[in-house]
């Protein structure tokens, strides 16, 4: 007889009710997915949330167009094998801009082409829903964000005025054109990830793990050489090095640890003996104090 | 990062085993900032190891230029999320975090102190099972300790840790501890707490934190993490009859059809018997599905497919149940409520109620007293406030499943939302259901509505005028009724002022006389559209949620809304009754269009105004109208 749940069960469970409260309350929910960590557990609770059916809603990719190669190969590849509807979206006016992140730095990068292009495609597809895959332990600014995130019309989220949540009742009423804003990983810390990850043998962009890799060092930070659209600094040429990523977002943006975690269990033995947190090879965050706030007041996620 | 077990290093293999079987705990800390209790959890934190070095430096910084610890690290500096508040000193909201030990992963709703602020608290305590309450050894039990116990314990929490804080600043006292603890124990013998566990503590020197501490060696009961890593909450969710709330069903072809949702409580086999609380219909579990494979039993607390082997209807917000012991069924019911919005709660006004996923029209049919969260007193009231909690009798338009609060955490809860502007309102957990709810049954008549209609060649229905004070309405509905009389037409007149001579004369102005005021109104022109009587009403009804509860009451097209649409300056400029003048002087308190507020219809069936009009022309106009809707003429009833 089974005593009780442990803990990784009971944020499963925990998730896929949020998961299947959302289907049943919002006629065009999406799933929005990033292809990190995070989003395949995402991906994963979904498939368990709706089994033996397919999950009743597409998956959607705001693409950047910066993305690592390896990214999109297994975006790709995951969508054919569990027979996703995919929809890929890109913000084709910042394309014609030729907004980057090395012509444009990436503040402005990130808010043409993730969060300007986010808003694009759900008022082009009349999403009502987005699962996005969110932590509360990543960031100070989300340990108060709900699980049901209302937002306007203009898809802009008020911290001052949000819906108290009480016990897992949902309050999933809203008035035409706004929307809401799910997140059933809200209570899972980064170990949790990977140990359910390991639990469920979850498939995860290889990145992850250490291989040889060309890189070049600016401002304290690896940077992967992930195509020739790179400028090199005058006398920068890359290195071949043993690193791996511990988040995943644009590779100009986001910065590679030397490791030779090449196995799940490396890995996590090396988070957890490692002394800095996962989004400080991000680098949207430092670009200002209270940032992520503001981000998600604008409409990040 | 966390944990200091060795195995990390040595043996990644056998720690990831181990960590497998940790259990979850989920906490809430109750106290003021001045308790110390950021500072309390974010020792947690730190202790736990799970501060990283890049948080850590921005921790060393930040407690330089902002910290109250005079540059030394200032703990509740990791807790402060959003910038306002960091600038005001201040947490405003439910914040939850996160650690984990070798046992267990806790989740930890941090919430304010601040009497503004129950409706946090609420929210914190709702998915806790322990409440940690913070008291400064050198103040003892205050208004704020008494008010914390009393809404974590309305929320069902159990087991209470007496964080006796700050003993350094008594010297390690253990006269003044005990003094503390028995005064709590007294205080807490109302409050029906299962376990309570006193502990000295010094959060900022970390004194019986993690480590005994040396202290107290008077002391020699567990240290704050060691009696959160042992303390057994309730597993008895468990062992309660089986219930589960319906959520989705899943039909991927004709040959699978699955019912999904969590347990909320009880076990479940394949081959056990079912009832469908609302329809009474048994089956039997087939199977326990899920993607991991059929089950042979599920336990409270996962979320599972169950196949049965009978086709019966069961949709979303159905409850399935263990057959022997079905929960109760009612439409109506007394329930504890917190209130958590601006705008209070106004009996007899239409509400949603979301109860699991289920999900009904509700009013507040009787508020039977308020209680003060800080004395626990009763307080009669008619409204609840911000913030406040009440016991009241609702009245939902559908019978809903639910076992009372205290005998079943995990059934008997819900939110409050307005319907217009799907604010979540409040929370309510169920006490009873009442018994006239099933005692008294709708008496069904040979003779019907439409019979009677019918013999007076009419179709019943309800004009309803709304407008405000001086705008025409009694003037007009007066001209309507003498047309359809003349018509042949069968006619009553409800009149604001007229009622408040009689039926509503205990009535006043306040909002809440005001929405009951409507509901009886309403309520007395259903039965004259029962008797088949065009009845005229004839209100100010400056509330749009009143006049949809009108509405609501009878069918789909019997409800016809006529704005007299005569604007503020015309009505001010007549001031037929003189009332506008006092209003303004002050004399009038609550006069609609001055210092109450009057919400435009946006859908009314027919608009006039009698600034543009004659009050003869918008009579005619609305007659016109009348025969147009088709309630003039004789119709042919379902009978």
């Amino acid at each position: 007889m089974q005593p009780n749940l442990t803990h990784l069960r009971q944020l499963e469970a925990e998730s896929i009710h949020i998961i299947r409260e959302v289907a049943a309350s919002f006629e065009r929910p999406v799933m929005l997915y990033s292809i990190g960590k995070d989003s395949s557990v995402l991906l994963h609770l979904a498939r368990k949330a709706f089994y033996p059916a397919p999950p009743p809603f597409p998956l959607m990719h705001v693409d950047t167009t910066w993305k690592f190669r390896e990214m999109i190969e297994f975006r790709d590849r995951m969508a054919a094998e569990y027979g996703f509807d995919l929809i890929v979206h890109i913000n084709q006016d910042g394309v014609d801009q030729g907004i980057g992140p090395f012509t444009h730095g990436s503040s402005l990068h990130t808010d043409v082409m993730k969060t300007e292009s986010l808003k694009q495609a759900l008022n082009k597809y009349k999403f009502d829903a987005a699962f996005g895959g969110a932590r509360r332990d990543e960031e100070k600014a989300r340990a108060k964000e709900r699980v049901f995130s209302f937002r306007t019309e203009t898809h802009r989220w008020d911290p001052k005025n949000q819906r108290p949540e009480l016990w897992d009742i949902y309050n999933a009423r809203i008035n035409k054109g706004e929307s809401i804003r799910a997140f059933p990983i809200s209570n899972w810390t980064e170990l949790d990830i990977w140990q359910y990850i390991y639990l469920e043998q979850i498939p995860i962009v290889p990145l992850y793990y250490s291989a040889k890799r060309p890189v070049v060092e600016r401002d304290g930070m690896l940077i992967m050489v992930d195509d020739d659209r790179m400028p090199l600094n005058p006398g920068e040429t890359p290195e071949m090095k043993s690193v791996r990523f511990r988040t995943l977002g644009c590779y100009p943006l986001t910065g590679a640890v030397e490791s030779e975690a090449a196995t799940l269990p490396d890995i996590i033995q090396e988070m957890l003996l490692t002394r800095s947190s996962e989004r400080q090879g991000r680098m949207i965050d430092h670009d200002q104090a209270g940032s992520m706030e503001k981000k998600k007041q604008e409409g990040y996620f | 990062m966390s944990h200091k077990s060795d195995l990390i290093a040595d043996d990644i293999l056998g720690y990831l085993k181990a960590q497998e079987e940790k259990s979850l705990l989920r906490f809430i800390t109750c106290g003021s900032v001045d308790d110390g209790k950021s500072t309390l959890i974010g020792r947690l934190l730190w202790d736990s190891k799970l501060i990283f070095e890049d948080q850590l430096a921005a921790l060393e910084s930040d407690s330089r230029k902002v910290g109250t610890q005079g540059g030394e690290i200032d703990f509740a500096l990791l807790l402060d999320g959003l910038q306002a508040e960091r600038e005001q000193g201040i947490t405003i909201d439910v914040a939850y975090r996160f650690f984990s030990t070798d046992k267990r992963k806790f989740i930890v709703a941090d919430t304010p102190g601040h009497e503004q602020y129950t409706r946090n608290m609420a929210t914190g305590a709702s998915t806790a099972d322990v409440a940690v309450i913070l008291i400064d050894a050198r103040k003892g039990i205050l208004t704020q300790t008494r008010r914390h116990s009393f809404i974590t314990s309305l929320l069902g929490i159990k087991h209470v840790v007496l964080a006796v804080n700050k003993m350094d600043l008594i010297d390690y006292d253990q006269s003044k501890f005990d003094q503390i603890v028995a005064e709590y124990n007294e205080f807490a013998k109302q409050l029906n707490y299962s376990s309570i566990t006193a502990i000295p503590l010094s959060a900022l020197r970390g004194d019986n934190m993690i480590e005994p501490s040396a202290n107290t060696p008077w002391y020699s009961g567990p240290t704050l993490l060691a009696h959160l890593e042992d303390v057994q909450v309730e597993q008895d969710a468990i062992d309660k009859p089986f219930r589960l709330p319906v959520q989705w069903v899943n039909r991927p072809n004709l040959d699978f059809r699955g019912f999904s949702g969590t347990i909320s409580s009880g076990r479940i086999k394949p081959g056990d018997e079912i009832v469908v609380t609302a329809s009474g219909q048994t089956s039997k579990v087939k199977e326990i599905v899920t993607f991991d494979g059929n089950l042979d039993e599920a336990i409270a607390g996962q979320a599972i497919t169950l196949t049965l082997e009978d086709e019966i209807d069961i949709s979303r917000g159905d409850v399935l149940a263990e057959a022997k012991a079905k929960p109760d069924f009612a439409d109506q019911f007394e329930a504890r409520i917190i209130w958590m919005h601006e705008d209070h709660l106004l009996p007899g006004r239409p509400y949603l109620i979301k109860m699991g996923a289920q999900l009904a029209n509700a009013q507040i049919s009787a508020l039977k007293y308020k209680v003060n969260v800080n004395t626990l007193e009763h307080v009669a009231g008619k409204t609840l406030e911000l913030n406040e909690v009440g016991i009241a009798n609702i009245s939902a338009d559908k019978a809903l499943a639910f076992d009372p609060y205290d005998k079943n955490r995990h059934s008997g809860r819900f939110i409050i939302i307005d319907r217009f502007t799907n604010a979540t309102v409040g929370a309510g957990m169920v006490n009873h259901s009442l018994r006239r709810a099933t005692n008294i049954k709708w008496q069904e008549m040979d003779i019907n509505k439409g019979a009677r209609a019918y013999q007076k060649g009419q179709k019943s229905a309800i004009l309803w005028f709304t407008g405000l004070s001086g705008a025409g309405k009694s003037t007009v509905a007066n001209l309507v009724e003498k047309k359809l009389h003349a018509l042949g037409k069968h006619t009553y007149t409800l009149d604001g002022d007229n009622v408040r001579h009689g039926l509503n004369k205990d009535l006043g102005f306040t909002d809440a006389d005001r929405v009951e005021n409507i509901r009886r109104v309403g309520e007395t022109a259903k039965l004259f559209v029962d008797a088949g009587v065009i009845t005229l009403v004839s209100f100010i009804s400056p509330f749009k949620s009143e006049r949809q509860l009108a509405r609501s009451l009878v069918e789909e097209g019997e409800f016809i809304e006529v704005f007299i649409d005569t604007p503020l300056e015309v009505c001010e400029q007549r001031d037929v009754k003189g009332l506008y003048k006092k209003a303004r002087a002050g004399e009038i308190a609550n006069f609609t269009g001055i210092d109450s507020p009057y919400e435009r219809p946006e859908n009314a069936e027919i608009v006039v105004s009698t600034a543009d009009q004659s009050a003869e022309e918008a009579a005619e106009i609305i007659v016109a109208k009348l025969e147009e809707f088709g309630v003039l003429g004789a119709w042919f009833p379902e009978i």
